[in-house]
Formats: structure tokens, C-alpha cells, sequence
């Protein structure tokens, strides 16, 4: 299938805002992660 | 290949969605009560990691579910736009995602919390995820009693995770909710026209006809009643509950029987029938468990932790 370059580039954007925004949310999960890992430590120490 | 053919990455939603949101909220009301109206204190960090992981791995499961099914969901109006029929999504993306989640909730409950909670969800999972949806489900008309053992895992898990033990209690919360699915899914099947039949899915309705499957609806609501009662019977040192409890499963019971009742001894009044009683007790079925757990809920809170002598 033949593809204009407009399509092409929105794409192109599309990925690009599709990673961004995945890596944002992985980033959040992964902080949590970090700090319920901290909670649980202080918690069982308790 | 060159960027402008590939196909785009899936969105996080998708991710999202592979978890069945919906079922998850339910999953967590009920091992939250689980936790709650279990007869030990949990510390609030780890109840909240508890609940967690229980999430979680319903969520790991349900996207196993899902990676499995992609087939029958393509062929089904309900489910053909979920990620995988519509493409948003590869399937081993759905399987590794799904897989990694399971793990990833087993591993924190066990280090967290314990490994006996940690087994018991593990189980859940490999229930959900093999036993039904892969051997179980395609096979048998009684898929949705067997389904049923599925969701019936989460108060069970939350009550290990806060107790430490298995004891009579937690195994009754298991049962409630087990004899609670089938009359709860067959009310549904009986009113909205589903195309598991076409896909090739034994669901009872189809394969037994309407008849059988109001009998057994009666049947399952029959068996609830008593089985909703024992907590009460059960002294409150080995977990048992008061009588806000008894009281609420004894009234909650007997109107879940009634209307099961009236689904069961009608019949279909041709293709004008509106199947109220049917909807009714679809309906009802949702606020019935609701009720009923946080019924213990309370009365754990309220007479058995003497805030109300």
C-alpha cells in the first residue's frame, strides 16, 4: 500500500507520543514501586 | 521494513485493558472485605500491598485469559474490541505482559506478606488462567460453576494474608461467592443473547436449554441460604460473625431465594417477554454480594472489635 508523506510523518509522531507516554507510565509504576518496596521495609520492621 | 508500514505500539490503555478493569474492582472489593473482616490486624501498608498483589494477579490472569482467547473474542460482538481482535495489540505482547504481572504479584505477596497467601494466589491464577480458560471452559456447560472457583479466591486470600492460616472461615467465603456465580451468570444468559454458542463455547443455556438452566439457578440459590448462615454459627473465636451479619444474610439470602424462585418456575412468554424477572435478578445478584461483605465488614468492625460494645 502507497503511503503520502503526511501519513508517513503522523505516524511517525504517533509512535513517538505512544513510547513517550508508556515510558512515562513505567516510569510512575517503577517509582511506586520503589517506595511501597521503602513502606513495606519500614512496615515489617515495625 | 520502514517505519511508515510497521504497525504502531500498543498504548498503555491497551495494557490497561488487558486486565478486565471491571472484573478487577469487583476481585478487590471482595479480598478487601476478606482482609477486613478477618479476625486479625494487619498492619495498613501491608493490607494495601496484600489487596496489591491480589489485583494484580487477577489482572495477570485476565490478560492470559485474554492472550489465550483472542480467537473466540474476534467472533464475539461483546468482546471484538478488545486489544488483540482489533489489532491495537500482538498477542505475545498480551502473554508476556500478562505473565510478567502473575509473577511479578506471587513474588510480592510471598517476600511482603507470606507465602501461604503467595501460593494460594498463585493457584488462583493457574485456576483462572489453565484450568478454566484453557482446559476447562471450552469443554463443559458447567464452565461458569467452574469459573465461579476463580472468583471465589479473593476473600480467601485477603483473609490468609491478614490471619496467616487457612481455618473453616475463609474456606465458607470461598463457597458464598462459588454458589453465588452460576445463578449470578445464568440470570445474565438468560436476557442478553450471547454468541458463545457461535464460537464454539458449551454455556449452559445453549447446550441444556432454558429449563435446566432455571432449575439450576434455583438449586445454586437453595444451597446459598444456608451456607450465607454458618458464619453466624461459627463461635467469633475461630472467626465467626455476629448478628448484623446473620441478620443481613439471612434477609439478603432469603430474597435472593425468592427471586430465583420466580425465574425458576416461569417460562419464557415468546420473543416479546422483557425477562424482568430475570433482569431483576441479575440486579439483585450485584447488590447481594455487595451487601453481604461488607455486612461482615461491619459487624467484624462493629461488635467483634467492641467499637459498639
Amino acid at each position: 500500500m502507497t503511503q503520502l508523506p503526511d501519513s508517513a510523518s503522523n505516524a511517525a509522531a504517533d509512535r513517538k507520543r505512544i513510547l513517550r507516554t508508556r515510558n512515562i507510565v513505567l516510569a510512575v509504576i517503577l517509582a511506586g514501586f520503589a517506595i511501597l518496596t521503602f513502606a513495606i521495609s519500614i512496615a515489617k520492621m515495625g | 521494513m520502514t517505519a511508515t508500514t510497521q504497525p504502531l505500539p500498543a498504548e498503555w490503555r491497551d495494557f490497561f485493558a488487558l486486565t478486565k478493569p471491571r472484573v478487577m474492582s469487583l476481585v478487590i472489593f471482595t479480598g478487601l472485605c476478606g482482609l477486613l473482616a478477618a479476625p486479625a490486624h494487619i498492619h495498613p501498608v501491608l493490607g494495601f500491598t496484600a489487596i496489591l498483589c491480589i489485583a494484580m494477579g487477577a489482572g495477570g490472569a485476565a490478560a492470559l485469559n485474554m492472550w489465550w482467547e483472542a480467537d473466540i473474542d474476534a467472533g464475539m460482538k461483546r468482546t471484538a474490541n478488545r486489544p488483540l481482535p482489533t489489532g491495537k495489540m500482538d498477542r505475545t505482547s498480551a502473554r508476556d505482559f500478562g505473565g510478567a504481572l502473575a509473577a511479578a504479584s506471587v513474588f510480592l505477596m510471598g517476600f511482603a506478606i507470606g507465602w501461604l497467601a503467595a501460593a494460594i494466589l498463585a493457584l488462583s491464577i493457574f485456576y483462572y488462567a489453565v484450568i478454566y480458560t484453557i482446559w476447562l471452559k471450552p469443554r463443559t456447560p458447567q464452565n461458569i460453576v467452574i469459573g465461579g472457583g476463580a472468583g471465589a479466591f479473593p476473600p480467601l486470600i485477603g483473609w490468609v494474608a491478614a490471619t496467616g492460616d487457612i481455618t473453616l472461615m475463609p474456606v465458607i467465603l470461598f463457597a458464598i461467592i462459588f454458589f453465588w456465580t452460576p445463578p449470578h451468570f445464568w440470570a445474565l444468559a438468560l436476557f442478553v443473547q450471547t454468541d458463545y454458542a457461535k464460537v464454539g463455547i458449551p454455556m449452559l443455556p445453549v447446550v441444556a436449554g432454558e429449563a435446566v438452566t432455571r432449575r439450576q439457578i434455583v438449586v445454586y440459590a437453595v444451597l446459598l441460604l444456608p451456607l450465607t448462615l454458618l458464619p453466624w454459627m461459627i463461635p467469633a473465636q475461630f472467626g465467626g460473625f455476629g448478628a448484623i451479619y446473620g441478620v443481613s444474610a439471612a434477609v439478603l439470602s432469603t430474597l435472593f431465594l425468592l427471586l430465583a424462585l420466580r425465574v425458576g418456575v416461569r417460562k419464557r412468554q415468546g420473543d416479546a417477554d422483557t425477562m424482568r424477572p430475570e433482569k431483576q435478578l441479575f440486579g439483585f445478584s450485584v447488590l447481594y454480594l455487595f451487601a453481604l461483605f461488607a455486612a461482615m465488614v461491619a459487624d467484624r468492625w462493629i461488635v467483634v472489635q467492641g467499637i459498639v460494645p
